[in-house]
């Protein structure tokens, strides 16, 4: 299961959480499955509808703290859905709407109180095509400090941010040229610096490898593991490989928007409770 | 079975198709012919006019009855009120324009939800840009000249055309802002942008070259209208340049207007002269739209 390789971490731990001595040992016992983790993320019997029809049935599911969670399910199961109802990007739909509750470390996110612009500089977001904008790699990663005029060393945190994803040493010398000029899999690399440099607690990536080749690929999914050191990571994706790879927990939605099995990723791929899951992961349907 | 060419089989189907193809393309090269020939026609038409009357004299000196005063060795006539009003009035106009049609455009693309109003209201800014100018001037001279006691002035025909071109940006600018990605604004939002700083930094940027072509194409259909500054009333007898916003103003679609309506047959050369100056501020103009376009294209 451990893919990574075990080589020395460098990375620094962006904040100091409540219980920093569980996640200290955090890298060890990640993969164990059986420890319970507080949940930072929790649904509670969430439907999401668009006009007339229901994206999501009833979604109950805990996402622990610094995990990668994998959702996981085919076209249409509501696993992109589910994910950007977490940081509320689907309040840029006009006819989404949504029931029940998604608690952010305990506030429901969907309380009048809450202002999805202060949600979404709490929950980073990379999406499924590299979208970095029109401008210099420096600007791209320094857009998130900018917009929420955090009083930071803006430097400091862009070279960090290019650090953790992996990207500092390929653009370090050409930080002043264009985001677009990178290849695909260095502009996904490039928007995950830019979703963690306003140092979210959690990061939501929503097939985030589906365009790239398989070198990109893989490099993504390293980083996708480092970050889970500092970071919650929900992963939507449509290859079980990645999923069986890189998360701790894995959610599979079937059809019609039902959240079928939620557990560790090695219960759920090696012992599923339901049929239907264990003909969707041993790719009898799907 | 035989040895021959084995694609034999159908090759007189594929000949004749192919040449229904060509007699296509023969179609298509004839209608982009016509369009060009009458182009190159008309000006090499109007060159010929103008041949050795668009001097500087010309363009300094305000016009004359005599034609005497447009030839060389006259004492100076030429186009130089109405180059001067249309240049102020155009200038004008793309102030107003650029505020009016582009934050029209950005309420109703970005902030309005859709709704039987808004899509109302959207359809009717596209009927407005078919309406005639003439009924623009009729407008222009109801509101601005008489009930707002502008007066046939500078500002009077600047606000008719803004009216008249109005529609058009409003269109265009949606369009440009249509063109810009949901990604782009999806990435903007992701990092907790609001509303204002995704339209400010991700939209407006990335649509500002189609914004800039669609205003200054707009622009230069204005500069060459002559129905609406008629009925606001510019002059064709002014000996100065306007010299400020309530001042009478001439302009060159007036100006051509009245030399070509001049029994003289002299005077179609003035005309002439006077569509060279126009058309070369308009193709400068088209030009500068082409530039911007390619400058300013983040993509390139």
């Amino acid at each position: 299961m451990n893919t990574n390789g075990g080589g020395p971490r460098t990375v620094s731990k962006p904040k100091v959480s409540d219980d920093e001595t569980s996640s200290a040992v955090a890298g060890d016992e990640r993969r164990s499955g059986s420890r319970v983790v507080d949940p930072v993320i929790e649904s509670r019997d969430l439907d999401v509808y668009y006009g007339d029809d229901q994206a999501l049935h009833g979604i109950d599911m805990d996402i622990p703290e610094r995990q990668v969670t994998a959702l996981i399910g085919p076209s249409g199961c509501g696993k992109s859905t589910f994910l950007r109802s977490i940081n509320r990007m689907n309040d840029l739909i006009d006819i989404a709407r949504v029931e029940g509750d998604l608690r952010f470390h305990g506030k429901n996110v969907y309380d009048d109180d809450v202002d999805p612009v202060a949600l979404r500089r709490k929950i980073g977001m990379v999406f499924q095509k590299p979208n970095p904008f029109p401008k210099s790699i420096y600007d791209n990663v320094a857009y998130g400090l900018r917009v929420q005029g955090k009083d930071v060393d803006v430097d400091e945190q862009v070279h960090t941010a290019l650090e953790r994803a992996a990207l500092l040493d390929e653009v370090e010398d050409q930080l002043d040229s264009s985001g677009l000029d990178l290849s695909g899999g260095q502009q996904q690399r490039l928007c995950i610096a830019r979703a963690i440099a306003p140092d979210p607690e959690v990061i939501l990536m929503d097939e985030p490898a589906s365009a790239l080749d398989p070198v990109a690929t893989s490099k993504i999914e390293d980083l996708v593991e480092e970050l889970a050191e500092s970071y919650t990571v929900v992963i939507v994706t449509h290859n079980m490989q990645q999923a069986a790879r890189i998360s701790d927990k894995t959610a599979v939605f079937l059809t019609g928007g039902h959240l079928v099995e939620f557990d560790d990723t090695n219960k759920i791929f090696e012992n599923p409770e339901s049929d239907r899951v264990e003909d969707y992961i041993t790719g009898k349907f799907g | 079975m035989s040895t021959g060419n084995p694609f034999a089989e159908g090759t007189e189907d594929i000949a004749r198709k192919r040449l229904i193809g060509r007699a296509f393309v023969a179609i298509c090269f004839a209608s982009t012919l016509v369009g060009i020939v009458a182009l190159v026609a008309l000006i090499a038409d109007v060159l010929v006019e103008s041949w050795g009357w668009v001097t500087w004299e010309f363009l300094t000196y305000p016009p004359s009855q005599v034609i005497e005063n447009f030839l060389p060795g006259g004492r100076g006539a030429g186009i130089y009120p109405a180059l001067v009003g249309s240049i102020f009035l155009i200038a004008l106009t793309a102030v107003f324009t650029v505020f009016l049609g582009v934050g029209a455009a950005v309420y109703l693309e970005e902030y309005a939800s859709e709704n039987r109003l808004t899509s109302f209201i959207e359809a009717n800014i596209a009927n407005l840009a078919g309406v005639p100018s003439i009924v623009y001037g009729l407008l222009g001279l109801a509101i601005f000249v008489r009930s707002v006691q502008l007066g046939s002035s500078l500002i009077a025909g600047a606000l008719t055309l803004t009216l008249l071109i109005l529609p058009i940006v409003i269109v265009s600018t949606q369009e440009a802002l249509r063109s810009v990605p949901d990604s782009q604004r999806q990435a903007a939002y992701g990092v907790g942008a609001t509303q204002w700083q995704v339209i400010r930094d991700v939209v407006l940027p990335r649509a500002l070259p189609g914004i800039m072509t669609g205003t200054i194409l707009s622009l230069s259909r204005a500069i060459g209208e002559t129905a609406p500054i008629l009925m606001v009333g510019a002059a064709t007898s002014l000996f100065v340049a306007p010299d400020g916003l309530t001042a009478p103003f001439s302009a060159m679609p007036m100006m051509i207007f009245e030399w070509a309506s001049r029994p003289d047959p002299e005077f179609q050369h003035v005309a002439a002269a006077g569509i060279v100056v126009l058309l070369t501020i308009l193709l400068l103009m088209n030009a500068v739209a082409i530039l911007i376009r390619n400058r300013y294209d983040p993509r390139s």
